[in-house]
C-alpha cells in the first residue's frame, strides 16, 4: 500500500485549505440566499455567519497544519460544509417556525471545533486510547446511565430520558458514549483479533471461536444495547449494533460473526416487537404510513410530502414548509433541505456523506496499526450507519427512528461527537501518512492484511 | 484486514444507493399521488396563498377571492349571490375540497397548468403571486333568476340553453344551499354548515338539474313523436281513439290522463294526440315503433350517454331491449325511461336547432389575468352520438317544432299557460308517475322562437305539468327574450 496523497506538490493542507474557502463560499452564498427569500435587503445575520464561519475554518485549520500536516485533506472540509449548511437550514427551521436554534448551534459549533482543536491537540497519537480499553469500556456504561442520575438527569424528552442537564446546558452523553464503546472495541478485537479469528466450535454450519473470549465482548455490547433499549434510544442501538457487526467481522475476517449477528437482530427484534408499544408503532408506521396521517404516522407523511414538493430542483432556499416537519431542526431536517434545494441538493447532501464515508474507510485501510485501523473502520461505518438510518428512516426505506443526520441535525452533543470523531480519523490519517512521508517503503509496517 | 474493509466500503455503497433510489422514487415517481393525497396540505396552502380566477355571469362575478390578513391562507372564496348559482359554483373548501365548476374548473382557476417542475422554478423567478383565470360563463343572470323567481321556492329544476350554441343560459336547481360557510378558513364553521346540509331530507346539495334523474312522462313523446315522423308518419296520421288502449301480452291497459277519448271524433291524428298527450295513442304508436326503433331515436338524442357538461352529469336512461307492455309504458315516458332536466331541455333545442344536438356547456370564455382569451366556448356537435349529432332530419325538425307549437297554441292544447302573444312558443308537458299514490313530477319541455329552450321539472307537484310547469317556462322565455 502507498499513501494516496502526493508528496510533491499541493500538499494535503494547501488542498484542504482551498476547500475550506470552498465550502466557506457556498455556506455564506446559502445564508445570502435564505436571507434574500424573506427581504429584498441583505441581512446582516448571513454575512456574520459567513465571516464566524471563515475564522472557524481558519482555527481548525491552523490546527491541523500544526498538529496533523499529513492529514487527509477532504475530512475537514465536506464536515464542515455539511456543518455550515447545517447551520443555515437551522436558521431556515428557526424562520419558519419560531424557535431560536440557530444561535445555540453556532455556539456548538464554535464548541465542537475547540473540541476538536483540543483531541488534536492532546491525543498526538491515537495507539494511547487504545491502552486504556476497559475505562473506556467502563466509561461508555456510566455515560449511557448518567441520564438516570437524579440531579444530572434533565427528565424525560420526547418519550426518552436520554439528556443530563450541566450548567444549564443539556447534553446528551449517548453520543460521546457511541465513540468510547467504538474505541472500547477497537481496543479489544486487536488484542483478541487471532484468538477470535481461530474457530474451535460448531454451531450448525458456522464456525466460532471458544466462547470464554468472546463473553467479555458480548457480555459490554449486550449491556449497551440493553440500556439503549431501555433508554428507549432505538436509533442508537441500532447504528452501535451495526458497528459492532462490523467491526467483529472486519478484525476477523469470518462471515460468520456478522451472519449470526444478523439472526441475533431479528431474534432480538421480535421479542423487542412483541415485548415494546412504541416498537409496534415504529413498525406498524412502516408498514403502512397511511391510515393514521395525522396521528402515528403523521411525521412519515409530512416527510414524504414536503420531499414531494421538492420535486427535482426543490421550491427554493426559503419557499418550503418546515413548520409542517415535526423535527425539522434535529431529526428530520433532511427533509427540509430535500423539499426546498430538491432532489439535486438532498444527493448532493449524500454524495457528501458518501464521500467521507469513503475517506474514512480509505484511513482504516492505511492506517498505522491494527487498533487505528479498526478504529478508523468503526468510527466511519457509525457515521455512514447513522446517516443511512435517519435518511432511510425519513424516506420510508427504514422503520424511522430518532436520531440526528451527522453535523447537520440540530444539537451539540451530536455536532460536538461527530467533531471528534473526524479529529480521531485525522488523526490516524496523519499518522500512516507522516510514516509515509518519513519512510515511503515502511507505511504500512505491522499492519498484516488478512 | 483489507478485504474485508473493501466488503464494508460495498455494504456503505450499497445502502446509499438505495437511498438514493428511494429519494428518486419519492421526489420524482411517487411526487403527484402524494401532492394529490388528500392529507397533503401543502398544495392547498399554496393554492390558496394565489389569488384564484373569478367565475363571472354576465358582468358580475358569483365566485371571487378577497383577500384576508388573518390565518395561513392569504385568499378567501365568497359567493356574492350564494344560493342564486350554488350549484353551478359549488364551494371551495379545506375540508371538503372542491365540488361544481370550483372543481372541474380548477386548473382554470388556479392558472396552473404547467407542470410540477416548471411551477417550482417559476416560483423561484417570482411567478408564485400571478393570479388565476377568469371564467365567463354562457348563463344569463336575467334568465337564471327568472327561473329562480319562477320556482318560488318550490322543489324542482329549471334549464335554459341557447338553442344555436348549445350554451347553458340558466340551470336553476330549488333546494339550494350557501357555499361560503362551506368555503371558510375555519374548520369548524365549515363542520357546522355541513353536518345539517348532508343530514337534510330534502337533499339540498343534489343539483336536481344535472345530477338527478326523473321519469319524463309524457314529454318523452317528442322523442316518439319523432320516431314516428322519422320512419315515415305523418302529423296528419290517425290512430283509433279510444279510451283505453289493450296493451298486447298485458292485462294492465293504458289509458288517457282524464280517462276519457282523445277529444271528439272516432279517429284522432298524430298531430291532436300529440297536443293534448293522448296516452292510448302513444302507447299504440310506441308498441308499432318496437324497442328498438324507441331506444334508437332516445340514443340519437344523448339518451344512455352522459352530456359532456362541465359539471358531472346522470346519464338519462332507456332499455334497449324490452317487451311490448314496457314499450308502451316507455312510449308514454314511464317505467325504465328516467332523464335529467338538462337532457329533457336538449330535445327542444335540437328542435330548434333544425335536428343537431349541440354539445352543452357552461364556459363561455377562459381569460388570463390581463384579459387576454385563453379559450372560447366549446361549440359544436354532439358526434360521438349515434348519428353523429344529428338526431333527426330538417323536416323532421320542422314537422316536431310545428306540432309543439301546436301543444302549446292549438285548441284544448296542454302547454297553453306557456304561451306568450306575439312570440312562437312550442313545447310539451308531462305528468309522470314516480310511485302509485304519489304526487306527480310536473314537466314542460319547449322554446321561444330560435332564443331559448327550456325543461322545467317540478317534483311531487300539485298539479300536472300544464298546470304546474308550463307558467314556470313561460317566465324563464320572457326573460330570456328580455
Amino acid at each position: 500500500m502507498t499513501p494516496t496523497a502526493a508528496v510533491t506538490g499541493d500538499g494535503p493542507r494547501a488542498i484542504e485549505a482551498r476547500l475550506l474557502f470552498g465550502a466557506v463560499l457556498v455556506i455564506s452564498l446559502a445564508g445570502v440566499l435564505l436571507g434574500w427569500s424573506a427581504s429584498t435587503e441583505l441581512p446582516p445575520a448571513a454575512l456574520v455567519t459567513g465571516l464566524a464561519m471563515s475564522v472557524i475554518a481558519a482555527v481548525a485549520h491552523v490546527t491541523l497544519r500544526t498538529t496533523a500536516p499529513h492529514a487527509d485533506p477532504l475530512l475537514l472540509p465536506i464536515a464542515f460544509l455539511l456543518n455550515g449548511l447545517g447551520l443555515v437550514f437551522v436558521q431556515r427551521v428557526d424562520m419558519a417556525t419560531g424557535s431560536e436554534l440557530a444561535g445555540a448551534q453556532a455556539v456548538w459549533t464554535a464548541v465542537s471545533v475547540g473540541a476538536f482543536c483540543a483531541l488534536l491537540l492532546f491525543i498526538r497519537e491515537v495507539r494511547v486510547l487504545g491502552r486504556l480499553q476497559y475505562t473506556f469500556g467502563l466509561l461508555t456504561i456510566v455515560l449511557l446511565l448518567s441520564p438516570l442520575i437524579p440531579g444530572l438527569t434533565a427528565g424525560v424528552i420526547n418519550g426518552a430520558q436520554l439528556w443530563i442537564e450541566l450548567f444549564g446546558m443539556r447534553f446528551q452523553p449517548g453520543e460521546i458514549a457511541k465513540l468510547t464503546m467504538v474505541v472500547f472495541l477497537a481496543a479489544y478485537l486487536e488484542r483478541n483479533r487471532a484468538l477470535l479469528s481461530v474457530a474451535t466450535q460448531r454451531i450448525g454450519p458456522l464456525l466460532l471461536p471458544a466462547p470464554r473470549h468472546l463473553a467479555p465482548l458480548l457480555l459490554a455490547t449486550g449491556l449497551a444495547l440493553v440500556i439503549m433499549a431501555g433508554l428507549r434510544d432505538l436509533g442508537s442501538a441500532l447504528l452501535f449494533f451495526g458497528a459492532f457487526l462490523a467491526l467483529l467481522y472486519v478484525a476477523t475476517g469470518r462471515l460468520a460473526y456478522p451472519l449470526l449477528g444478523m439472526v441475533a437482530f431479528a431474534i432480538g427484534s421480535t421479542i423487542a416487537y412483541q415485548l415494546f408499544g412504541h416498537v409496534r408503532v415504529r413498525v406498524a408506521i412502516w408498514l403502512d404510513p397511511w391510515t393514521d396521517v395525522s396521528g402515528i404516522s403523521y411525521q412519515l407523511a409530512q416527510s414524504l410530502f414536503a420531499l414531494a414538493t421538492g420535486g427535482l430542483t426543490g421550491t427554493g432556499l426559503g419557499f418550503g414548509r418546515p413548520q409542517d416537519v415535526p423535527f425539522s431542526a434535529t431529526d428530520a431536517i433532511f427533509v427540509v433541505i430535500g423539499e426546498e434545494l430538491g432532489l439535486l441538493g438532498a444527493t448532493a447532501i449524500l454524495l457528501l456523506f458518501l464521500a467521507m464515508a469513503v475517506r474514512g474507510l480509505r484511513i482504516a485501510q492505511t492506517a498505522r496499526d491494527e487498533f487505528a485501523t479498526l478504529l478508523a473502520t468503526g468510527l466511519t461505518v457509525l457515521m455512514a450507519f447513522q446517516t443511512f438510518v435517519i435518511i432511510g428512516g425519513l424516506t420510508r426505506l427504514v422503520p424511522l427512528t430518532g436520531i440526528t443526520l451527522p453535523f447537520i441535525s440540530y444539537g451539540g452533543s451530536s455536532l460536538l461527537s461527530n467533531y471528534l470523531l473526524i479529529a480521531l480519523l485525522l488523526r490516524i490519517s496523519d499518522e500512516s501518512r507522516g510514516a509515509a512521508v518519513g519512510r515511503p517503503a515502511a507505511g504500512t509496517a505491522g499492519k498484516a492484511d488478512t | 484486514m483489507n478485504r474485508q474493509i473493501v466488503r464494508v466500503g460495498a455494504v456503505v455503497f450499497v445502502l446509499f444507493g438505495a437511498l438514493f433510489i428511494n429519494l428518486n422514487i419519492i421526489t420524482l415517481l411517487q411526487a403527484e399521488e402524494l401532492a394529490n393525497h388528500p392529507a397533503n396540505r401543502r398544495v392547498i396552502i399554496r393554492e390558496y396563498s394565489i389569488e384564484r380566477g373569478p367565475i363571472v355571469v354576465g358582468e358580475q362575478a358569483i365566485a371571487r377571492s378577497e383577500r384576508t390578513e388573518e390565518g395561513q391562507f392569504r385568499y378567501l372564496r365568497t359567493y356574492p349571490e350564494p344560493e342564486l348559482y350554488a350549484h353551478l359554483t359549488g364551494y371551495y373548501s379545506i375540508v371538503l375540497q372542491r365540488s361544481g365548476l370550483e372543481r372541474a374548473l380548477n386548473e382554470d382557476l388556479t392558472g396552473r397548468t404547467t407542470e410540477v417542475v416548471a411551477q417550482n422554478l417559476g416560483e423561484l423567478l417570482g411567478g408564485a403571486d400571478r393570479p388565476g383565470n377568469a371564467v365567463e360563463l354562457t348563463v344569463d343572470p336575467a334568465v337564471q333568476e327568472a327561473a329562480r323567481d319562477a320556482l318560488a321556492g318550490r322543489e324542482g329544476a329549471v334549464v335554459a340553453i341557447d338553442p344555436s350554441t348549445g350554451g347553458v343560459l340558466a340551470s336553476y336547481a330549488n333546494p339550494t344551499f350557501d357555499p361560503n360557510p362551506l368555503s371558510s378558513h375555519d374548520t369548524a364553521e365549515i363542520n357546522a354548515a355541513w353536518a345539517p346540509l348532508r343530514d337534510d331530507p330534502d337533499r339540498p346539495l343534489v343539483d336536481r338539474a344535472t345530477g338527478e334523474l326523473y321519469p319524463p312522462g309524457s314529454a318523452f313523446k317528442i322523442v316518439v313523436a319523432a320516431a314516428a315522423l322519422e320512419a315515415g308518419s305523418d302529423p296528419a296520421r290517425t290512430f283509433p281513439n279510444e279510451v283505453s288502449y289493450d296493451v298486447p301480452q298485458t292485462t294492465l291497459d293504458i289509458s288517457n290522463a282524464g280517462g276519457a277519448r282523445c277529444g271528439d271524433g272516432d279517429e284522432a291524428s298524430l298531430q291532436t294526440a300529440f297536443r293534448r298527450s293522448c296516452n292510448t295513442v302513444f302507447a299504440r304508436l310506441g308498441v308499432e315503433l318496437g324497442d328498438a326503433a324507441l331506444a334508437d331515436q332516445a340514443e340519437a338524442f344523448g339518451f344512455n350517454r352522459t352530456p359532456p357538461l362541465e359539471l358531472p352529469v346522470a346519464t338519462g336512461r332507456i332499455p334497449t331491449e324490452q317487451d311490448i307492455p314496457a314499450v308502451a309504458q316507455s312510449a308514454i315516458g314511464q317505467r325504465d325511461v328516467q332523464a335529467t332536466v338538462l337532457q329533457m331541455a336538449m330535445l327542444p333545442a335540437t328542435v330548434v336547432a333544425g335536428g343537431q344536438v349541440l354539445r352543452p356547456h357552461l364556459v363561455d370564455t377562459v381569460r388570463d389575468p390581463d384579459g387576454r382569451i385563453l379559450r372560447g366556448a366549446d361549440i359544436g356537435r354532439w358526434d360521438v352520438l349515434p348519428g353523429n349529432g344529428r338526431a333527426i332530419s330538417p323536416r323532421t325538425a320542422q314537422q316536431l317544432r310545428s306540432l309543439m307549437v301546436d301543444a302549446v297554441t292549438g285548441p284544448g292544447a296542454t302547454g297553453s299557460a306557456a304561451a306568450i302573444e306575439g312570440v312562437e312558443v312550442g313545447g310539451k308537458t308531462g305528468t309522470a308517475q314516480t310511485s302509485p299514490g304519489a304526487p306527480p313530477v310536473a314537466w314542460f319541455v319547449g322554446f321561444a322562437g330560435d332564443e331559448v329552450a327550456v325543461a322545467v321539472a317540478v317534483p311531487d307537484a300539485d298539479g300536472g305539468g300544464g298546470a304546474v310547469a308550463a307558467p314556470i317556462a313561460r317566465e324563464v322565455f320572457r326573460a330570456a327574450l328580455g
